[in-house]
């Protein structure tokens, strides 16, 4: 679970602790993702407008 | 008294064949012909005695003038060794998952399902003609306005009144694709345009049309009415779900389960229990679904309106309040306490960041691929490519299914799912079913949802009903089988006053 630690703006001059807004990252890295397009590159049906047309279903439950 | 909640999910695969004849019924029998050839001798399927047309809402079956019964014509239909049943629905190779005590194991057993799917698929391409292929998908429409279902089961307590039940899952069914939808690229809603909608968080919300129905190919309702119990009617409804979509992450299954499981024993517990309410359930869901950035405002019963998180944040408060009161019994204590942790953390990610819940929410690992595919080629929204993706996202080809490379949280182990291709659950009449067909594949004529049909040669045949899903358990039936060397001792030893 990502720390979070809220900002208090004081409106005032008074002696509020001005605690940053840290908001740990839990996304997947950047890196893993343009892997994973590269490999979407290789693996992805070819004609993909070919392969989108031809795919039909009959109706089920 | 909430009773246990005895679950599982039965999934309709999409079915292709290119390179060849594309027959999607004698390619669904091929499929399945193919993995029961090379593994088990087929076990034949009764369709016998229930009604699909009787609805919960009446006690007595419609006239059968009234309108057509869908009675299902199945060429293939097996039943295997983990008590699974795999066969051929509507065009569609089904795997039902057995009954399973415990959202968690639906899971285990629906993964299970998943790699026989994918072993049926390497035993057909042996069998098809040179450069034919057969896809197999885990999903739910072909973006044409074609739709086929993974349905969920519940066994509930039959004294609690149908209406009770209705009140308990509306809302739920209609808000729960926030964290259960599989996304789809289009729009498939009657009269729209394709194009009309980016990206959506639901598969299958563009296809419901009634609030409550007996119907599932045609005018399908949030709340199916049909009651087919398969076990005894006097104690049990068995609560048939179509509004769901078919996951791939591991999490979100747990959760579609866990949660309704848990909802459905709340109001079995305490039937006056007051649930969040919808002004047009059929009207939401697909507002919902159009929407992933989650703001879409809903109307609640009272007029006010709500997000489908709000709701949702609702429905985990009664849950967990539910689990507080019990201890969660009927679903399972730890699945309980893991279920309330994964939907807690789930809401709290979708309202803040939800790409931070993408290895748990299948629309969202979609998305973040799709999104981020676009971006990299300068693709428009509804490009081929991204409708390709959408769609490979389910292939069930090893090579080229696009789920598994996602990072996608996991809450079954390799072990657990190895073992269950082969075995069925401990904890339910499903243990029974499935080690009968693997002991005495012979002697087995039929096995129902419901009984065992024995053939032991020249007697006549000899049904062993299973009218309870919490009987036939390995702690009650382990021994018997352990001690029959043959199914005529087991039918005997069965017959006899204590089992």
């Amino acid at each position: 679970m990502p720390d979070r630690i809220q900002r208090k703006m004081p409106e005032r001059q008074s002696e509020e602790t001005i605690e940053s807004e840290v908001v740990e990252s839990d996304r997947p890295a950047t890196d893993d993702l343009d892997d994973l397009l590269d490999e979407i590159d290789e693996i992805l049906e070819e004609n993909a407008e070919d392969f989108v047309r031809s795919y039909v279903q009959k109706g089920g439950e | 008294m909430a009773v246990p909640k005895v679950c599982g999910i039965e999934t309709e695969y999409g079915i292709l064949v290119r390179g060849a004849e594309n027959n999607p019924v004698t390619a669904s029998a091929l499929l399945i012909n193919a993995y029961t050839g090379a593994v088990e001798d087929q076990v034949a399927f009764d369709l016998i005695a229930e009604d699909p047309r009787r609805d919960a809402r009446s006690p007595d079956p419609l006239d059968p003038y009234e309108f057509d019964p869908e009675l299902e014509y199945v060429p293939v239909n097996a039943v295997l060794t983990n008590g699974a049943r795999y066969y051929v629905d509507h065009a569609h190779p089904e795997m039902s998952t057995p009954e399973v005590r415990s959202p968690l194991e639906a899971v285990i057993w629906d993964r299970a399902g998943e790699e026989i799917i994918r072993e049926s698929i390497d035993a057909a391409q042996r069998l098809v003609p040179d450069g034919a292929e057969l896809l197999i998908h885990k999903n739910n429409s072909d973006g044409k306005g074609n739709s086929y279902g993974c349905h969920e089961n519940y066994l509930v307590d039959r004294s609690l009144p149908f209406g009770k039940v209705i009140s308990a899952v509306m809302a739920h069914f209609v808000t729960r694709q926030i964290f259960a939808g599989s996304g789809k690229v289009g729009c498939e809603f009657p009269g729209m345009s394709s194009d009309a909608v980016d990206y959506q968080i639901s598969q299958r919300a563009d296809f419901f049309e009634e609030e409550v129905g007996l119907e599932t190919t045609v005018r399908r309702p949030i709340v199916n009415t049909r009651d087919e119990p398969h076990c005894d009617a006097s104690r049990y409804r068995r609560l048939h779900v179509i509004a769901g979509d078919a996951n791939m992450c591991e999490v979100a299954t747990f959760l579609k389960v866990a949660s309704t499981a848990m909802l459905l024993s709340a109001v079995e517990d305490n039937p006056d229990l007051e649930m969040p309410a919808l002004a047009n359930p059929v009207r939401a869901i697909t507002q919902v679904s159009h929407d992933p950035s989650l703001a879409a405002a809903i109307q609640a019963f009272d007029g006010t309106t709500i997000r489908a998180i709000d709701v949702q944040w609702q429905l985990f408060d009664i849950a967990r309040t539910w689990f507080e009161q019990t201890g969660g019994e009927a679903v399972g204590e730890s699945d309980c306490a893991l279920a309330l942790s994964h939907w807690e953390r789930i809401l709290t990610g979708l309202e803040h960041d939800p790409l931070t819940v993408a290895d748990s929410v299948d629309w969202i690992a979609k998305h973040r691929l799709i999104s981020a595919y676009a971006e990299r080629h300068q693709l428009k929204p509804g490009a081929a490519a991204l409708r390709a993706i959408d769609l490979q996202y389910h292939d069930m080809r090893r090579q080229k299914g696009l789920a598994s490379r996602c990072g996608l949280m996991t809450l079954a182990t390799d072990e657990q799912v190895r073992k269950a291709i082969t075995s069925p659950p401990d904890t339910t009449r499903a243990f029974f079913r499935g080690r009968c067909i693997e002991r005495f594949p012979d002697e087995v004529l039929a096995a129902n949802w419901d009984s065992m049909v024995f053939d032991l040669g020249a007697d006549p045949l000899r049904r062993v009903p299973m009218d309870d899903p919490l009987r036939g358990t390995a702690e009650l039936v382990a021994n018997v089988l352990a001690n029959s060397a043959t199914a005529r001792e087991l039918v005997a030893a069965l017959a006899e006053p204590n089992e």
